[in-house]
């Protein structure tokens, strides 16, 4: 019997594991609003009244008299292991620095992302700002903890100590009052140890962790973000209302919310060896996580949300482009000062079909922007020596290319409100696909009710566990796209498809610009062939045939032959033309309601 | 009978205010408990570390970073002018010395041997607060600031742009559904809080910058008016630091909506008196909303019934406004609060309430898109 929590900024969360016919199962879930600002002020409140809606379902006492959680289990009360995670108070907002931007200050970010922390700004010798400007940058921003690098191993220390200089004479304040110190992680080269130490008073709280960048080639995230949990925990968590009490209980440590989901994903992907991207979209923020080739990266994208970022997606991705997804016309000064009201007032949920294809829209582009941002942090590593052979001389790839690929992914998580309650599964498939534009064959899911966090911790202790509620109970399926890479005229063959099994036997074509959409039952699985015509390809080359095991869902099996990229008609009336196509091949909406 | 819980803006003629005005740093406290203080009068000040200006006196005297120490002429906690010599070579035989001067005024902080770097922390610049509303000083947080309490009329907005500003209210509009032109300005506004009553346009922004009005209040605006008056299409209700000639809050939201007809005869109630007003807005948890804070005469009191906040219970009767499409802007009563969630237009399952306007329309909307309003 396992009880897991998360004490999200808003609402806490819990779910109760028990084994079920000899495998474990997600059995009841319960939640109450967070307790971090006053007038409780004490993070447990809120985990006990979670925990205590969860008992009242599973008609088990799970709290004792004291309010705290029983443990070890009985026959009629406790659990065996109690586990939770946090992103309560912000979550973890960091700062880091180092010498070149694109080398071991990314290298930094990546290591801060990975342990689940917001990155609020990155400082390198490099950059356009000046120096002043940059220690005044420290100074406003009052983060929770910073994490210097720079340098490899054996080499220069100078740009490093430079700056550690910066730094220290900015004297960073923490958030979380006056009474702890700035903790700063250097994670430099280990030769410039001894003149950081120097260059920091006794004002900050200073750690030495190994190389992130011990040379060029190589990143060693692994010490650095282990770091960041520890300190995560001792000073940061430790500062916020009630989570000495909170540590006290639990039988792993807490991990910051992102990073347990980016555990559990990273788990899946290498069991079963697959690439798989994972989104959460929420009112402020979006993050995407990907795993390719068991690397794993993280990105927060802080200003694309669905409430009190919407107007910033509408600002950056642009109204017209929006309007391209939603298949009737609407005016624009309307709209502009919807979605001011949208973000003045974030709670308000979309009442007409129109409202909510309009929300729907402005999330594909959300979501859209997040994956680009994604993908331009996800590279290989920059700085790296290539051996170049006479072929290459007239290619221009350098280092940093990204390690996404739409032709290699093989699965795709949503989560968060709009994906998640969406009242059509197909209107989550769609978004999903409209934005992420996945290539070759990709199986669709969405976390059921943001199970994930609860089971990236799970991982950490009972793996089995974890991944058997994750295949269980988490996920969703909702099917599998098939989209081959490509172009050319609309109405021309995009490829042919031939699909069997237990309750599916269909054969035939999809043109370029189609979209169709094949039943294929939750649990089920067929035989596909597809045959892209020549100018596509599904994943075994241009115009090669392709056998491979589809997975079905509560929508279905998704033929979608808009090649990609995908690219809307230009013109206003044939876009929503064809998005109205679309919407019908879908069943997205029922238009015909709309008139 | 059926009962539920909806935010609001607090809306109230008459409560007494406390105001804390803190230095972001310590400094001197300028009043003692009891002081009355203007709403432009000091009450503390201090000097902010000056910037830093980092020198690589390494690179510039072309010498190894170890040498720096030795060839300075000044050591750490020194003061310095423009162009005070920082640092001289030893030369060739005594011959041939470079030297380095300071780019700026102030005091050495470090001289690293390391980098060769030397920081230069500049003059201290001077910080001060002011009262922002008049009333009496009722504590001073020592070395940090005061609190002053008035009794006030306190009007919160939805969203507002620019700062803290002070001045006497001017009524545009003699009613809340009427729009806020150009025309409706007078060169008499100038320094004044102009109240107008439903949209603001664009123009009369324009307008009231042009004359040097303090602030505008309106019930709402056009986003496109907003992008024109910001130069930029706001991504995130983050406001307060813009610099575009007065400070505009907004009470009711975006678009053609009439300022709540409370709002507006509170605001007519006070016609010519000083008024201290904030348009910070921050949207995120933690919500900050813009304000406007009316003194109130000294031994005004408060009114018996009619003085709550537009928070709190949501039952049958309640007077709500409609704060989303289809029925956005729309004013009524709630009729009915069926406890079972419904299927919207949309097709999503949301808990609803019924709502009866005052020509006796009645609508159906979810409960998240209703705000409750104070007759």
């Amino acid at each position: 019997m396992i009880l897991a929590t998360d004490c999200g900024s808003t609402t806490t969360k819990a779910i109760l594991i028990e084994k079920v016919d000899g495998e474990y199962r997600q059995t009841f879930r319960g939640e109450a609003p967070t307790t971090v600002e006053e007038p409780a002020a004490d993070v447990t409140m809120g985990v006990v009244n979670s925990v205590t809606e969860v008992a009242e379902l599973a008609d088990r006492r799970l709290i004792d008299d004291n309010g705290e959680v029983i443990r070890p289990a009985t026959e009629t009360e406790g659990c065996d292991l109690y586990i939770s995670t946090s992103s309560a108070g912000g979550g973890l907002q960091m700062m880091v620095a180092g010498v070149v931007r694109e080398m071991t200050a990314a290298s930094a970010k990546r290591a801060a992302l990975g342990a689940g922390a917001i990155v609020m700004d990155t400082i390198a010798t490099n950059d356009k700002q000046l120096p002043h400007e940059q220690i005044q940058r420290i100074r406003e921003l009052r983060p929770d903890m910073i994490l210097i690098s720079g340098g490899t191993d054996g080499g220069t220390t100078t740009h490093v100590v430079q700056i550690a200089e910066l730094v220290a004479p900015a004297k960073p304040q923490p958030r979380f009052g006056g009474e702890y110190r700035m903790p700063v992680i250097f994670a430099g080269n280990v030769d410039a140890r001894e003149p950081i130490e120097a260059t920091f008073d006794e004002s900050v709280e200073l750690s030495l962790v190994d190389n992130l960048r011990p040379t060029m080639e190589r990143e060693n995230l692994g010490p650095a973000r282990d770091m960041i949990h520890d300190l995560f925990l001792e000073h940061v968590m430790a500062h916020a209302p009630g989570y000495d009490k909170l540590i006290s209980w639990t039988d792993a440590p807490i991990m910051p919310t992102p990073a347990a989901v980016g555990n559990i994903l990273q788990q899946i992907a290498t069991q079963r060896g697959v690439n798989a991207v994972g989104v959460d979209i929420g009112g402020a923020t979006t993050d995407v996580f990907s795993v390719f080739d068991g690397t794993f990266n993280r990105t927060v994208s802080a200003n694309l949300g669905m409430s009190y970022s919407i107007s910033n997606v509408c600002a950056e991705a642009t109204l017209p482009k929006i309007l391209q997804w939603v298949p009737f016309e609407m005016d624009e000064r309307e709209l502009r000062n919807r979605v001011k009201n949208k973000m003045i007032r974030p709670t308000t949920i979309p009442q007409t079909l129109e409202s909510l294809m309009f929300e729907q829209a402005v999330a594909r582009e959300a979501l859209r922007l997040a994956y680009v941002q994604h993908k331009e942090f996800a590279t290989t590593l920059k700085g790296v020596q290539q051996q170049r052979t006479i072929g290459d001389t007239f290619s221009q790839e350098a280092g940093g290319q990204t390690i996404v690929d739409n032709m290699a992914l093989d699965l795709l998580v949503a989560s968060g409100g709009v994906l998640s309650h969406a009242p059509r599964m197909q209107q989550t498939a769609a978004m999903l696909v409209d934005a992420f534009q996945p290539e070759g064959i990709t199986t669709l899911a969405k976390d059921s009710i943001f199970m994930m966090p609860h089971l990236g911790v799970l991982s950490q202790v009972h793996a089995e566990a974890a991944v058997q509620v994750f295949e269980r109970d988490c996920l969703i399926y909702l099917g599998t796209c098939v989209a081959p890479k490509g172009s050319d005229k609309p109405g021309k063959t995009c490829f042919g498809f031939q699909i069997s099994g237990k309750s599916i036997d269909a054969r035939g074509e999809i043109s370029v610009g189609e979209l169709k959409l094949l039943p294929l039952e939750d649990g089920e699985t067929a035989e596909a062939t597809i045959e892209p015509a020549r100018n596509f390809d599904v994943g075994a080359g241009a115009g090669k045939a392709m056998t491979r095991t589809v997975r079905g869902g509560t929508v279905g099996l998704m033929l979608d032959g808009r090649g990609r990229p995908l690219v809307l008609p230009e013109d206003r009336t044939v876009c929503r033309q064809a998005v109205t196509d679309w919407t019908n091949a879908l069943g997205l909406a029922d238009l015909a309601r709309l008139n | 009978m059926a009962q539920a819980y909806t935010p609001g803006l607090k809306v109230t003629p008459h409560t007494q205010h406390r105001v804390r005005r803190i230095l972001p740093i310590s400094g001197t406290v300028l009043k003692s408990v009891g002081d009355r203080v203007g709403a432009s009068d000091v009450v503390a000040e201090t000097f902010m570390p000056g910037n830093i200006t980092p020198m690589n006196v390494a690179n510039m005297l072309s010498m190894p970073p170890a040498d720096v120490p030795e060839c300075m002429l000044l050591a750490e906690g020194d003061t310095v002018e423009d162009g005070t010599m920082l640092a001289q070579t030893k030369g060739i035989f005594g011959m041939f010395k470079s030297t380095c001067a300071s780019r700026v005024a102030g005091t050495i902080e470090t001289i690293s041997n390391v980098t060769g770097q030397v920081i230069i922390r500049g003059v201290p610049l001077p910080v001060q607060v002011t009262a922002y509303v008049s009333g009496e000083v009722v504590e001073v947080i020592e070395g940090e600031g005061v609190t002053v309490e008035n009794a006030v009329c306190f009007i919160q907005g939805i969203f507002g742009i620019g700062g803290e500003t002070v001045g006497p209210i001017a009524m545009a509009c003699e009613n809340p559904e009427q729009e806020l032109s150009a025309d409706r300005i007078s060169d008499e506004m100038a320094g004044a809080v102009i109240v107008g009553g439903g949209r603001v346009t664009g123009d009369a922004v324009k307008r009231a910058i042009q004359i040097g009005a303090a602030a505008i209040v309106s019930g709402g605006l056009d986003d496109a008016d907003l992008r024109d008056i910001l130069g930029f299409d706001l991504g995130v209700a983050i406001t307060g630091s813009e610099r575009i000639g007065l400070t505009l809050i907004v009470t009711e939201g975006f678009g053609e909506i009439a300022m709540a007809e409370r709002t507006h005869r509170l605001l007519t109630g006070h016609s010519g008196r000083e008024a201290s007003v904030n348009g910070t807005t921050q949207i995120r948890a933690g919500v900050i909303r813009p304000e406007i804070v009316i003194p109130l005469a000294a031994g005004s009191t408060p009114p018996e019934s009619d003085n709550r906040a537009t928070e709190g219970l949501l039952e049958t009767n309640t007077p709500v406004r409609v704060i989303r499409d289809p029925y956005f802007g729309l004013i009524g009563q709630v009729a009915d609060l069926p406890s079972e969630p419904q299927i919207l237009g949309s097709e999503s399952r949301a808990r609803v309430l019924t709502v009866t306007s005052a020509d006796g329309e009645t609508v159906v909307v979810p409960r998240a898109n209703i705000e409750i309003i104070s007759e």
